[in-house]
């Protein structure tokens, strides 16, 4: 029996909430980066389901993308939390409040 | 086959998504995405396209998790400490934000493709033939700006995490 397609983009809106739960309520900087890589594992799980339906092979092309994004993303990132930590000493993101009005 | 493949990476993919969030050891957490970015490469490859999987274990598990792991234990970063005070507050609004989203989406997926199945899955669809032809022909120049992207992520980030010059310290508060 095959899957349809809407199973996929249902596992892929679950795994996007929970992302969305993580990063709204983890204190640690690197958590929260943790459940924002999550989100975007999710939606590239969307454009990989997208490009099956419509048997159109742009979507994985995207995906191919999006990963190379990602990974520039978790360099610069990662870099901006040893940034931080040399000035502040942590990365909890409570004791961050450098640019809080 | 498929439904039982697929049932066993999406179950993987949720329990893992789960840890990932809900663990306050950051080295758990960081493992568990390993396993829920593996599963998601399972999930690649149902839908038909094993070269991003090939990518997704190379690129993610393989580069940037490693990346999370190196950074987590450069900064020695230990468990979280736990809630203090407006923590359930921002759980509830959270949770409920979290439900609604997935619910909206849960039934606009459904009322627009409900059990549609997909196209039957053809040889030249899987081939990774197809995408590389794709990637050196209509893509090719968001290809290069893709290269040209890496190269300015890793400069950044090496002259973003240097170590900072005396009078730089002097400003930190």
């Amino acid at each position: 029996m095959t899957v349809p397609v809407s199973w996929y983009l249902l596992l892929a809106a679950a795994l996007f909430a929970i992302g969305v739960f993580g990063a709204l309520t983890r204190r640690s900087g690197i958590a929260i980066f943790l459940s924002i890589e999550l989100m975007l594992n999710a939606a590239n799980l969307v454009l990989a389901a997208y490009a099956r339906l419509l048997g159109e092979r742009s979507g994985q092309m995207v995906v191919f993308f999006a990963l190379a994004v990602a990974a520039a993303e978790a360099a610069v990132g990662l870099a901006l939390f040893i940034a931080v930590f040399r000035l502040r000493k942590t990365i909890d993101i409570d004791r961050i409040n450098l640019m809080r009005w | 086959m498929e439904l039982a493949a697929f049932a066993f990476f999406a179950l993987l993919a949720l329990g893992s998504a789960i840890v990932v969030v809900g663990h306050r050891n950051p080295v758990y957490s960081t493992m568990s995405l390993v396993v829920a970015l593996l599963a998601t490469a399972g999930l690649f490859v149902l839908l038909g396209s094993p070269f991003l999987a090939v990518l997704q274990v190379l690129l993610y598990t393989g580069a940037i998790v490693v990346l999370f792991l190196f950074v987590i234990m450069l900064l020695n970063v230990g468990r979280e400490r736990p809630a203090a005070g407006r923590g359930t507050m921002q759980t509830w609004v959270a949770g409920v934000g979290a439900l609604v989203f997935f619910g909206a989406m849960a039934r606009l997926i459904w009322e627009s493709y409900g059990e549609a199945e997909a196209p039957r899955l053809t040889e030249e669809f899987v081939a990774t033939r197809g995408l590389a032809e794709l990637l050196f022909t209509t893509y090719l120049l968001p290809f290069e700006i893709i290269g040209l992207l890496l190269l300015v992520a890793v400069v950044a980030a090496s002259w973003v995490a240097r170590r900072p010059t005396p009078d730089e310290e002097e400003e930190a508060p």
